[in-house]
């Protein structure tokens, strides 16, 4: 009853074709939007902020740019976290060459940057495939890190080999670095994550997303069809990266301060698989809720001891965060194997009818 | 251009100026490269019979390891200890296959790596645990005391390690070509559905086959814990093993040997002769890119079977 779309007629081929076509959608959307944008900043404390909400919306967009790669597109990567660590080093080198260049200029830069190495990285993907393919992107992941420890004109010479963000103001107001205040940072997080996501969700239903999905389903018959299979791939690849070097910039920009390579080792790159598996692969509101599970799931487990008025031992509590941490992901692919998305789509299809049985 | 010659040259003039430190060299790359071989070993076995990949292969070398010292440090003699984590591998397959792989049975092989991935954590979390985070010695009576021959000097342990890694190679190979169990392997290997329809009960396969990758990790767990104590690092060496494993082929047991000594010998080399040049610790990637440049060549590995796509 209350997804009940009865009486919504489409007049127009706009119509037919808008992203939510039921009003309910669209009401929903904007007036979650409207909060998202409007209540964290006003009412939310400063830890919420730092520690929940901009981490849940830069992993977000990681993951928004793994899902395009691996969900739409097929392509296994495991090299997320070396893209992302191109983006950071790329916005720390143009931001600290170019003071005067506006930040969000910046980020758009690096992730172009960082499309350009997904391109370089993409290569292979037209002859290997599979499993093949995610470890060879372990080649991609391995080598970036190292390059970025090893070289030190990436961190301006700096001896710490830490990368810090400068600080930067956007309309006046303080954006990065120390100064900037923990809503600013959120804003600014949240509006670059949704405007990409709206570019992504159009690219995935338009000419790019039904090419990326033919090949995803069977690449041969793809290629039949007429769809050129190394362009798609090496589009997909670039598109992807390009999400992950934002996100890595936000990550040291917005989110961290300051950062070393291991901010972006092997495990970043699983975390984001994670959020995409368990939010569904190949579905856009699916990484966000992935993200939120994976940002709140430690959260959450870090605390529950306290809730229950139990005091362990550090160790101990950060070995059962692990088990449980683990135990969690297993029970979620064996309960629903599509992801958090799929659930969000059935309990849809549940809300058409209910209260009623018909 | 000097440079571009020096990395041609040098190294090679700096081999042939001191053979037998090159030797040495080999031999400790071969050395690790068994032990990768082992490692990537458990693998393939589990995705052959199961087309799993399994992710926490690399943690159940470290479970094996911690479980077997674990016992030792309370006082059981070391084969009463071994028998035991024996016991534990075989318990925990048993496990996996009730919990983890029966239930997501015909799921997507990316579904099947997640899973294999949470029990990475769950492992992890587990073991320390049970046994403790620290660092541990692990002491199975092999000195690891060095002999000269002929002026190259190498290690006992490693030498048992390798004679070791041998012997269950050949042993594996009589068991799959041999054993009765070992063509029922075989057959779920070749196609699940048609070994099914003769009578193959899967569920033993699966559960015989995550006992003896397990029983392999203990291998790799005792020798390379031997080395260089029981600690958290132990499950890195996965990590190790994947540029291995598609360098071999990920369905070939020959493939994962062949595979491990190349990968350990041509990181050792290159990371002593060719590492000074560009800054050193080029061990890390050395081996994902030297994988790369062979799969450019054969897409599906040294040995694995030639893929054959269909529409």
């Amino acid at each position: 009853m209350i997804y009940r779309e009865a009486g919504q007629f489409k007049t127009t081929y706009a119509a037919d074709q808008a992203i939510f076509p039921i009003l309910q959608d669209r009401v929903l959307v904007t007036l979650g939007l409207v909060a998202a944008f409007l209540l964290p900043p006003l009412l939310a404390s400063e830890y919420w902020l730092q520690a929940v909400l901009i981490p849940f919306m830069i992993y977000a967009l990681a993951a928004l740019g793994l899902n395009l790669l691996t969900g739409y597109a097929g392509q296994l990567s495991l090299g997320t976290g070396g893209f992302m660590a191109v983006g950071a080093y790329a916005a720390y080198k143009i931001a600290t060459s170019f003071p005067g260049l506006n930040i969000l200029l910046v980020f758009a830069l690096a992730g172009l940057v960082s499309a350009g190495v997904g391109l370089l990285f993409g290569i292979p993907s037209l002859r290997i495939k599979g499993f093949y393919l995610a470890v060879a992107t372990l080649a991609a992941q391995f080598f970036l890190i190292w390059l970025f420890n090893k070289v030190a004109w990436f961190v301006n010479y700096a001896p710490s080999g830490t990368i810090t963000a400068p600080p930067r103001t956007v309309f006046g107001v303080m954006v990065t670095g120390p100064l900037a205040t923990a809503p600013v940072r959120y804003v600014v997080v949240l509006g670059v994550a949704v405007l990409l996501a709206l570019v992504a969700k159009n690219l995935v239903r338009g000419r790019v997303g039904r090419s990326w999905m033919a090949i995803r389903d069977r690449d041969i018959a793809a290629e039949i069809i007429g769809i050129r299979p190394l362009p798609t791939k090496l589009l997909a690849f670039a598109i992807s990266s390009f999400y992950c070097g934002v996100a890595g910039a936000e990550f040291v920009f917005l989110y961290l301060g300051s950062a070393e390579t291991t901010a972006f080792d092997i495990t970043l790159s699983f975390l984001v698989l994670f959020m995409v598996i368990i939010g569904g692969l190949g579905s856009i509101l699916g990484s966000f809720l992935g993200a939120a599970f994976i940002v709140l799931v430690p959260i959450f487990l870090t605390n529950a001891p306290h809730l229950l008025h139990l005091s362990l031992p550090v160790a101990l509590q950060k070995q059962i965060e692990l088990m449980v941490f683990g135990a969690l992901i297993i029970f979620f692919l064996i309960v629903e194997p599509h992801g958090l998305a799929r659930l969000w789509q059935i309990s849809k299809e549940k809300l058409r009818l209910w209260p009623f049985p018909h | 251009m000097i440079d571009l010659l020096a990395a041609l040259v040098a190294p090679f003039r700096e081999i042939a100026g001191a053979p037998t430190f090159f030797v040495e060299v080999l031999l400790g790359g071969i050395f690790a490269g068994l032990l990768y071989s082992l490692v990537a070993l458990g693998f393939v076995l589990i995705f052959k019979a199961s087309g799993v990949f399994n992710f926490a292969q690399g943690v159940m070398v470290l479970f094996a390891a911690l479980t077997l010292v674990g016992l030792m440090e309370r006082g059981a003699p070391v084969m009463l200890a071994l028998v035991l984590t024996m016991a534990v591998m075989v318990a925990l397959a048993f496990a996996i296959e009730k919990l983890v792989l029966r239930p997501l049975v015909n799921q997507e092989y990316i579904i099947l790596f997640m899973a294999t991935i949470g029990l990475n954590f769950f492992l992890e979390g587990f073991g320390e645990m049970v046994w403790g985070a620290n660092v541990k010695r692990l002491d199975v009576g092999i000195p690891d005391r060095s002999f000269m021959l002929k002026g190259v000097q190498i290690n006992q342990l490693e030498l048992t390690a390798a004679i070791t890694a041998a012997v269950l190679v050949t042993v594996l190979a009589v068991f799959f070509q041999r054993t009765r169990i070992g063509r029922a392997l075989r057959a779920v290997a070749d196609d699940h559905e048609a070994a099914l329809s003769i009578g193959i009960p899967l569920k033993t396969i699966w559960v015989v086959v995550w006992s003896v990758s397990g029983l392999v990790a203990l291998v790799a767990g005792v020798m390379w814990g031997a080395k260089s104590g029981v600690q958290f690092s132990l499950s890195l060496i996965a990590l190790k093993a994947l540029p291995v494993l598609i360098l071999g082929g990920f369905t070939s047991v020959p493939g994962a040997i062949a595979g491990g000594l190349i990968i350990g010998v041509g990181e050792k080399v290159a990371e002593v002769y060719w590492g000074p040049l560009v800054g050193g610790a080029i061990e890390n990637w050395f081996a994902y890119v030297l994988a790369l440049g062979f799969l450019l060549i054969r897409p599906q590995g040294l040995f694995g079977e030639k893929i054959i796509e269909r529409v």
